[in-house]
């Protein structure tokens, strides 16, 4: 008997070729527990925690996305391998085609700004601030920081508080600290 | 994030509807071309899918695919049939849960009894959605799906079938 699996794999070529799969998604492992990787055609688009409530996280990308989701690997093995290097030491920075959609206005300009701190460095909400051009706006960027749809690939986790406490994290403050760690910078 | 009245993301649908499509998928055009089916069905499916209502019969409306997909695969293979020397391909080995005999007694129905069955026993949908994918009143295909159901009582061997 076909398995539905084989079925699932045609379907989501099939959809893939044809131009209507407009959210592929897979789940990963890793030392900050389970990622959900979503990539539309133009890139990753989100990458989600398993405390955000991956269900939750799928419905947000149906209701301000396209609900033409498929669970499907091909178009996140990129983002995958790269992650798995990542968490094994073995990379500082990714490489892939971001899709910067589910987020917008200043909150996008304080992300874009984020992989300016480099690799095993932290920087406080007010550096971060003044970096995005508006010194003022730290609460501004400690929010960016809290509604980040691309975390650990655009390191909101290396924002920290400026009297050298380590600050919230939407993954966590455990999550937080085992980023840290594995890049050296605490 | 912003939360709007969503519908679900279309892997959820796969994923519950996927197996009774199948199901339905061999009961209609038998096994040899029901995963076809199943794959056309469901890239249609996508194709439409936010277009469809939030508040619609997901199943019926599945079904409602697959029904006019096959429908309209039977008229092709009539526009092109030719008669042939060449034996058919070599089947394909035996599947462990296949039965053979209950899908060569559901290929014996007439058509209609034989959608009436698929639609109302294996995909569970209510006599109105039937009649609304076949055409015609509710009456007519609550009797098409027990004339089909009383036929293959006649006809497959086994004993154990239940009505349900």
């Amino acid at each position: 008997m076909t398995d539905m699996s084989a079925l699932h794999a045609q379907l989501a070529a099939a959809a893939e070729r044809d131009g209507v799969l407009d959210v592929a998604y897979r789940v990963v492992d890793g030392p900050v527990g389970a990622l959900l990787l979503a990539a539309t055609e133009l890139g990753l688009v989100r990458v989600a925690f398993a405390v955000e409530d991956h269900d939750a996280v799928l419905q947000g990308l149906a209701d301000r996305v396209s609900p033409r989701i498929l669970r499907t690997p091909r178009r996140l093995d990129a983002v995958a391998q790269q992650l798995d290097e990542y968490f094994a030491g073995a990379r500082r920075s990714f490489d892939v085609p971001l899709d910067w959609r589910l987020s917008a206005g200043f909150r996008s300009t304080v992300l874009h700004h984020l992989p300016e701190i480099a690799y095993g460095h932290t920087a406080s909400y007010a550096a971060v601030a003044q970096l995005a051009g508006n010194p003022k706006a730290v609460r501004a960027v400690g929010s960016a920081c809290a509604t980040n749809p691309l975390p650990v690939v655009v390191p909101c986790h290396r924002v920290v508080r400026s009297d050298g406490a380590m600050g919230g994290y939407l993954g966590g403050t455990d999550a937080k600290r085992t980023l840290l760690a594995l890049e050296g910078a605490a | 994030m912003r939360r709007v009245t969503g519908k679900r993301a279309f892997e959820a649908i796969v994923v519950e509807h996927g197996p009774t499509v199948l199901r339905v998928c061999r009961a209609v055009v038998g096994f040899a071309d029901a995963d076809d089916a199943w794959s056309e069905t469901f890239l249609s499916a996508l194709k439409a899918y936010p277009d469809l209502p939030v508040d619609a019969n997901v199943e019926a409306w599945l079904v409602t695919i697959a029904h006019r997909r096959a429908v309209d695969a039977v008229r092709a293979r009539a526009r092109r049939a030719i008669p042939t020397d060449q034996l058919p391909d070599r089947a394909r080995p035996p599947e462990p849960d296949r039965d053979d005999d209950l899908a060569a007694a559901l290929a014996r129905l007439p058509d209609k009894q034989r959608h009436a069955v698929a639609y109302h026993h294996l995909a569970g949908l209510p006599y109105a959605e039937v009649a609304a994918i076949l055409g015609g009143s509710t009456d007519a295909a609550r009797r098409a799906a027990a004339d089909g159901i009383a036929a293959l009582r006649r006809t497959y061997p086994l004993t154990e079938y239940h009505d349900d």
